[in-house]
């Protein structure tokens, strides 16, 4: 009786990209979760449209290019590239926008460059920033924590908004919209005014902001809101940690770069550039950091080639968010870092068992 | 036993891969059946083939030596039990490459009679030469795994000291238990054949290595060494691949065995449980290697355990005796599930080789699933234990860019499989470092031989030249020496005139077009060396220069392929467990 002959190892662990994929995706709720109680339905109604439109594009080409479907279907690289997107999202974006930044991220910026495993850079990012820059007015359109405006929607509401752009009676789009806290103190600094006289009128006191008739949008720490969002994320990175699906590595040197250079400035000239907290809670700092960041396609290999491209990422974030034209900079600065990759891999290798060092 | 714990070092990476270890050491330890008859390939080690001894018809006894060690890294092979040869010719053996090779098969009398040898029980005495030649000559060799010959690793030559000497009872590959069944069993024997190795080498101190996952054998094994001055037991933290000997060297001495040296450079020799017990067999009982411990398991067995094995039983005895239900085998593998191989079929005997076989059913060993591709993620050089970059071996080896793979240190790889173990595409990544290596080899292998064959060439093409110019020399003696000539021609100096004037001569004589090619070939020839010798008249100077030219390039060759042998070799022994050449 001939037996089959593979090649050793024959033994090989329970682990698979699909498992690692469902991990990270598993770490995002409780971030989302956050991101649904403060930010009404919307991202919801956004990650639902992202997936079908992720799994369609993904699909369509795969036909093109003759491959078999179900293995990469199936391998969650794609839905979490859905979701990831429509997290960067605002939750009242209409769905074309949606649709066109997915679609853009898996056709363009992935699957033309071979799919899974061969694409430069990180396809959630090449499509938010496809769409940041081909929709300004339409990116930068959030709204404001629900509890802090009397005009949130409900889930049908969302649904309706989302689809048809129609509002139910007595409510305005600009009524419901605001700019986020980054975008806010960006703007307020370049009128002139100082942290304080920002934090002071945009947050702390309710009652205070409702006679000055802004919305508080400041917490203690970050944004309203927003700060919750970030610890939700924080929270499931320690766990993709502890799990051992993502290394220490990328997170850590991103949020301590852009902690140490954000305390850097703060320390100097407290009036003009805000806290180490406040960049660390706002944004997508935190979900750059733990899962954008440490997508392995895109980042440095080495231990050693990680730490420099998560301290990239973190100087980059600031600069592009303190100085730059835009309000936040996550998605700029991953891309950029991404073209530094094959640079870092090649200058950053591990010493060899009983290769003499250096 | 010394009593105070060794300290322990660290390796980099490894995996902690399902143990499955148990299932196998429910029972003690039994003798397999005595099979009808033997199978004996004579190549059961790391080294040349042993040469038969007997002819077909001859009885043997048991012990008594049949085929002879044939070069230095050799073993011989002696007769399991006494019996009658009945063939000697090409059989099945258990090998990747599924292929036969000469075996001897001996027809079993049952009588089992010994044929006596010299018993040594004085071994002090003696001198670590003669100890060596004793277990040369009873073939032991590494057990471990890999089998190199165990004298060799036993002569550390003058010129090094020997610190360590490392007993590796690690056994850190899922399923195998035969040394953990040893060591629990026999560990006198160990014991006694530890003392004959350090008076060999004369090493200041001995290490027993045993991973923690291995509590009754690291109980045993301190109870025999209690009162034994010089030895530690190390009860070691269990991890795969901890008992690759450059990684048990680190983990014990804290050294790092250079790349492309062995153990023998950081003044540490490894051996295995086994070889240590199978050397005291050979001095104090004078007993020669006929026998092994060989773990029978996997799902395909009912009653999995550890057999003590004659070399040359058909392993399909074995499983029967262990309960087998063959239809529901999918994989047979013998070593372990890391690095052990897939056999084609049960009916192939047990060799010096053979520490386990695995009957695996199907799914046993791991579900299949679809290769997908890289993503990168890194976890292959997080578990590489010689810290390797797996993915940019693969992105090369798949590229066929030979150089840049071994830029990579491809050849440092010890194909302990960590890196496919852990991969979640499922990339068969060992397979693609083979294969490079398969490449690498033939590349050199055909670079090599290109180079002889122009080598070859040249000088098959300086001797017709060096031939022609002595018979014009001569031609011109002659005609100076005859009286006829108006005046005597000085002998020419340029090689150059001569060529021409025969190339005119071959013109006139042959007309052929042939010919005149030749001559112009030779005339060139000429010419280049007649500017070559220009400075030098002499007429031997082609001698000098070819007398100069062959040894230096013998010698260049020589190295050349004693250096492709020993990183063969290497790369063919430190996968395994302990068996590294020591010269």
């Amino acid at each position: 009786m001939p037996f089959n002959t593979p090649t050793s190892p024959h033994q090989l662990a329970p682990t698979s990209i699909t498992r690692v994929m469902m991990l990270v995706i598993l770490a995002l709720i409780p971030g989302i979760t956050a991101y649904v109680w403060f930010f009404g339905w919307g991202v919801v109604v956004n990650i639902s449209i992202a997936l079908i439109t992720a799994l369609s594009c993904e699909a369509l080409i795969l036909k093109l290019r003759q491959r078999p479907m179900l293995p990469s279907l199936s391998d969650g690289s794609a839905a979490l590239t859905a979701i990831l997107i429509a997290l960067t999202l605002p939750p009242l974006s209409p769905w074309w926008i949606t649709v066109i930044g997915v679609a853009f991220a898996i056709i363009i910026a992935k699957q033309l460059y071979g799919g899974l495993g061969f694409n430069p850079f990180n396809p959630a990012m090449v499509g938010y920033v496809m769409l940041l820059i081909s929709f300004p007015r339409e990116m930068t359109s959030w709204i404001p924590p629900t509890a802090l405006t009397d005009n949130s929607l409900d889930f049908l509401e969302t649904v309706i908004f989302i689809l048809f752009h129609t509002l139910p009676d007595g409510i305005t789009f600009d009524a419901l919209t605001e700019a986020t806290p980054l975008d806010s103190l960006k703007t307020h600094l370049a009128l002139g005014n100082t942290v304080d006289e920002i934090r002071e009128q945009l947050g702390v006191d309710e009652a205070a902001s409702r006679i000055l008739s802004v919305i508080p949008i400041f917490g203690t720490i970050g944004g309203k809101g927003w700060e919750w969002v970030g610890g939700g994320f924080l929270l499931g990175g320690l766990w993709l940690i502890y799990q051992k699906v993502i290394s220490w590595h990328i997170p850590v040197a991103m949020l301590g770069s852009l902690f140490a250079i954000s305390a850097l400035f703060y320390f100097i000239d407290p009036a003009h550039y805000a806290t180490p907290m406040f960049h660390l809670f706002s944004g997508a700092a935190m979900l750059g950091a733990f899962f954008i960041a440490t997508d392995p396609v895109t980042a440095a290999a080495s231990n050693r080639g990680k730490i420099i491209y998560g301290c990239g990422i973190g100087i980059f974030t600031y600069v592009i968010r303190t100085w730059g034209g835009y309000p936040d900079a996550v998605a700029f600065a991953v891309l950029l870092l991404n073209m530094c990759t094959p640079l870092i891999d090649h200058y950053f290798k591990s010493s060899v068992f009983g290769h003499k060092k250096g | 036993m010394t009593s105070a714990p060794i300290r322990l070092w660290d390796f980099h990476g490894g995996i902690h891969p399902e143990q499955n270890k148990r299932q196998s050491t429910q029972e003690p330890s039994a003798q397999a059946r005595m099979p009808a008859t033997l199978t004996l390939p004579l190549h059961q080690h790391i080294g040349a083939a042993a040469e038969p001894i007997v002819e077909v018809g001859e009885t043997v006894l048991k012990g008594q030596k049949i085929a002879s060690a044939n070069g230095y890294v050799s073993a011989p092979v002696h007769a399991p039990t006494s019996g009658k040869i009945v063939a000697i010719g090409d059989y099945p053996i258990p090998h990747p490459s599924g292929l036969s090779a000469l075996s001897i098969v001996i027809e079993t009398d049952g009588r089992d009679e010994w044929v006596r040898y010299a018993a040594k029980q004085d071994y002090t005495e003696t001198n670590p030469s003669h100890l060596r030649n004793i277990i040369r000559e009873a073939g032991v060799v590494g057990l471990g795994g890999a089998g190199f010959p165990a004298f060799i690793k036993l002569n550390p030559g003058s010129q090094k000291k020997i610190k360590t000497l490392i007993i590796n009872g690690v056994e850190c590959e899922p399923y195998i238990t035969c040394d953990d069944m040893l060591m629990r069993e026999d560990p006198q024997s160990i014991l006694e054949g530890i003392r004959i190795m350090r008076h060999a080498l004369q090493a200041e101190r001995c290490v027993i290595a045993i991973e923690d996952n291995k509590p009754e054998a690291y109980e045993s094994i301190c109870k025999a060494a209690r009162g034994v001055e010089g030895v530690n037991v190390a009860l070691v933290p269990t991890r795969y691949p901890q008992g690759s000997e450059k990684q048990l060297v680190k983990v014990i001495t804290g050294k790092e065995v250079p790349s492309n040296g062995l153990a023998l450079d950081v003044g540490v020799v490894c051996h295995n449980v086994s070889t240590a017990a199978a050397i005291y067999r050979a001095i104090h009982l004078g007993q020669p290697l006929i026998s092994r411990m060989v773990t029978v398991t996997g799902k395909g067995v009912k009653r999995p355990r550890n057999l003590e094995v004659l070399f040359g039983t058909p392993m399909d005895e074995l499983l029967a005796q262990c309960d087998v239900e063959a239809d529901q085998i999918e994989r047979l593998i013998m070593g372990g599930p890391m690095m052990g191989f897939a056999l084609h079929d049960t009916n192939l005997p047990v060799i010096k080789t053979t520490n386990c076989i695995i009957a695996a059913t199907r799914n046993e060993l791991g579900v299949e699933r679809p290769v997908m591709p890289c993503i990168r993620c890194g976890a292959c050089a997080d578990v590489c234990p010689v810290k390797l970059l797996p993915q940019q071996l693969y992105w090369y080896s798949r590229a066929k860019e030979l150089d840049k793979v071994q830029e990579y240190d491809l050849f440092d790889c010890i194909e302990c499989g960590c890196c496919s173990y852990v991969c979640p595409s499922n990339i068969p990544l060992v397979q693609f470092y083979r294969f490079a290596k398969g490449a690498i080899w033939t590349q050199e292998q055909e670079q090599k031989k290109a180079a002889q064959a122009r080598q070859r060439h040249e000088f098959h093409q300086m001797r017709i030249e060096r031939e022609k110019q002595e018979r014009e020399a001569r031609r011109a003696k002659k005609k100076a020496a005859r009286p006829s000539a108006a005046a005597p021609k000085a002998p020419p100096a340029d090689g150059a005139k001569i060529a021409e004037k025969r190339r005119d001569e071959a013109i006139s004589q042959r007309d052929s077009a042939a010919a005149a090619r030749k001559a112009e070939i030779q005339a060139a020839l000429a010419r280049v060396q007649a500017k070559k010798r220009a400075p030098q008249k002499t007429a031997e100077a082609p001698d000098k220069t070819e007398e100069k030219t062959a040894p230096a390039t013998t010698a260049e060759r020589a190295a050349a392929t004693q250096k492709s042998a020993i990183t063969k070799k290497d790369n063919a022994t430190s996968t395994h467990d302990d068996d590294q050449p020591v010269q």
